[in-house]
């Protein structure tokens, strides 16, 4: 990333001697009090899906401390083990709010997981598309955009309708929706570099494809590839919700956020709402502070905006 | 011209064929096709004849070209659920899904072209301002769960609208509809309302965009300078340039809303294509599921046909680039 902000160094009016491109960085971002927030967030969110199991009050997926006569708890009532659930039980009556600290857990792991793969895919084969050039690049360039002309949602949706349910399944279907995202973000960044002086230098040294690609290409393309990739972890934590709601992502082995949604469904409407609203809520809270940090890294990052 | 539709269509067909390919792979390669394509209750002597009459004790290339000679002649099998050809069951179901994505459509043109517009008018005041925090909130929201908050405060709480189904349909022009009834319309309103979300935050910030631009023009300034009323400068001189891009967009749209409606649908039991293909994953219904993706891409492969060609009409330079390339 630093070599990304050197490039665009404008003399900037509080000329600190020390100051370091990640540091300059760091303090454009601060300066918008709601992305602070977004940061916050997501630290928040990140802590509970590491640190779920000793977090959360009770461990939901252990039989025998799930006791059956707990269920469907309201708000605030203690269950049989004494542990006061404050956010209610479910209809197994597992304390919701243990439910959605593990529930979080799985779908921010889907998320990152396929949002790292793809990443890494579609930055290959942008990279590649944009660095030959000629027939490579619209060959792949017809399939980004082929891709690009249907909905995630439908995508997703026939991967899985041939494929079965399943964490891998459902992790193999993010990616293959996510990808062209990727290469055509990057494709587009590096045909821009491709023809700037340092990759001619770098040519004339006779440097190796892989390593002109690698090491001088890709860390000029990061910025937007940073903030594509923030986007795309929050847009695939809600296209997994959505499928897993449909009862075509997870197993119900895997309860996520869009899966505790589901099951509180069905609850909804004899108005025991906290089973599905709450986990609701969560997820919305999980999507607005991923998109929050995104919006801001777009406008820090933009360089057309750079005062 | 020609040559670009001819290109196109050559292109669709390639598109259909590489489905027809993974459709095919997905269900008689991946998984046992015994298992999914011959009702499980079957005895042993059914599912030998099964197996003999669907052609599986054949080689695969045999049968991949007998899986697409009978897709071609319109058979895609037989739903095990219902026993009726699967093409019949969707085909059956799509007009509650068109009804659906139509009125969502025309709502979110309706409401968000004179939201975005106020939003472009007065940027800084409290409604403009909470118009697009609002149009954020649509975006970032997810449907199914926007869904459920609709059945809990309107079916629930306020107990004034139907929490789902399709309610009492109306004949018109030959096909079943629910907006011609008061009760119909009660029914639809929610769903309707839950897919047009989306869509409608996109319609505002368009045509809060588009207004912006518009209203500096030099056209704008001459008739303040010729004395016409404010009403009638915004609501001619804008509207009608602001209307074209909108529009178009949400022409473009048509086909995602078809695919957002399996959620909608499924969330408000509305008896469309989207809840036919969830029931039948849900139940295995193999042949309902690969005639609907069959289907489903045929018709995206239709909409992105038509609005290329639109495009081309309506712009000369994607027909050029087309041409060079």
């Amino acid at each position: 990333m630093s070599v990304a902000m050197n490039e665009g160094s404008a003399p900037g009016a509080a000329a600190v001697r020390d100051e370091t491109p990640l540091r300059r960085f760091i303090s454009d971002f601060c300066e918008s009090k709601i992305a602070i927030a977004g940061v916050l967030g997501v630290l928040l969110i990140a802590i509970i899906a590491i640190f779920a199991p000793w977090l959360s009050p009770t461990n939901p997926y252990d039989l025998a401390t799930v006791d059956i006569m707990d269920s469907r708890l309201s708000p605030g009532k203690q269950m049989m083990s004494g542990v006061t659930a404050f956010l209610g039980t479910d209809g197994m009556g597992r304390d919701m709010l243990s439910a959605m600290f593990y529930g979080l857990r799985i779908s921010l792991g889907v998320g990152v997981a396929s949002g790292f793969v793809a990443l890494c895919i579609g930055v290959c084969v942008g990279l590649a598309a944009a660095y030959f050039g000629g027939r490579v690049d619209m060959l792949i360039m017809r399939v980004v955009d082929l891709q690009l002309s249907f909905p995630a949602i439908l995508i997703a949706l026939i991967l899985l309708a041939t494929l079965g349910k399943g964490v891998d399944k459902i992790v193999i279907a993010l990616i293959v929706v996510q990808w062209a995202y990727f290469a055509r973000t990057v494709r587009a960044t590096a045909m821009v570099e491709r023809h700037k002086e340092y990759i001619e230098a770098a040519t004339c040294l006779a440097l190796s494809h892989r390593r002109i690609v690698f090491r001088h290409l890709l860390p000029n393309c990061l910025p937007p590839l940073i903030v594509v990739g923030t986007v795309q972890v929050a847009s695939a934590i809600a296209l997994e919700a959505t499928l897993s709601f449909l009862g075509i992502g997870l197993p119900v082995t895997e309860p996520s956020l869009g899966l505790l949604i589901s099951n509180g469904f069905e609850y909804m409407l004899s108005g025991k709402y906290w089973i599905s609203i709450y986990p609701g809520l969560a997820l919305l809270f999980t999507i607005v502070s991923i998109n929050l940090v995104g919006d801001r890294l777009r406008d820090v990052l933009n360089p057309r905006l750079q005062r | 011209m020609s040559v670009f539709i001819i290109r196109r269509l050559l292109q669709s067909i390639v598109v259909i064929w590489v489905m027809s390919l993974l459709v095919f792979g997905g269900v008689y390669l991946i998984g046992d096709p015994i298992d999914m394509l011959i009702n499980p209750e079957a005895d042993q002597e059914d599912i030998e004849a099964a197996i003999r009459a669907l052609g599986l004790d054949k080689p695969i290339h045999e049968q991949y070209w007998y899986f697409l000679a009978n897709a071609l002649k319109g058979d895609l099998g037989k739903s095990f659920i219902f026993s009726e050809p699967a093409l019949q069951l969707i085909l059956a179901r799509a007009p509650a899904t068109m009804e659906l994505a139509i009125v969502a459509s025309l709502m979110s043109i309706m409401l968000g072209i004179p939201l975005g517009m106020w939003a472009g008018l007065k940027p800084d005041s409290i409604a403009g301002k909470s118009i697009m925090t609002g149009s954020i909130l649509g975006f970032s929201l997810p449907s199914f769960w926007v869904g459920i908050l609709f059945i809990m405060l309107f079916a629930v709480m306020l107990g004034v609208l139907p929490a789902g189904g399709r309610g009492p349909t109306t004949e018109f022009l030959g096909l079943q509809v629910s907006f011609l009834s008061a009760k119909g319309l009660s029914h639809i309103l929610l769903p309707a309302v839950n897919l047009a979300l989306f869509k409608l935050s996109l319609v505002i910030r368009l045509s809060r965009a588009g207004t912006q631009e518009v209203i500096h023009q030099d056209y704008i300034k001459f008739a303040r300078a010729k004395g016409l009323s404010e009403r009638r400068i915004i609501l001619v001189h804008v509207l009608k340039n602001i209307l074209i891009p909108v529009v178009t967009v949400i022409g473009l749209e048509f086909g995602s809303v078809i695919a957002f409606a399996v959620v909608t649908e499924t969330v408000f039991a509305w008896p469309g294509m989207g809840k036919l293909i969830i029931e039948s994953i849900d139940q295995l219904d193999r042949p309902v599921i690969v005639a609907y993706l069959m289907i489903i891409v045929f018709m995206f492969i239709v909409i992105n046909l038509l609005v290329d060609i639109l495009y081309s009409i309506l712009d000369p330079r994607v027909r050029l680039q087309d041409i060079r390339a």
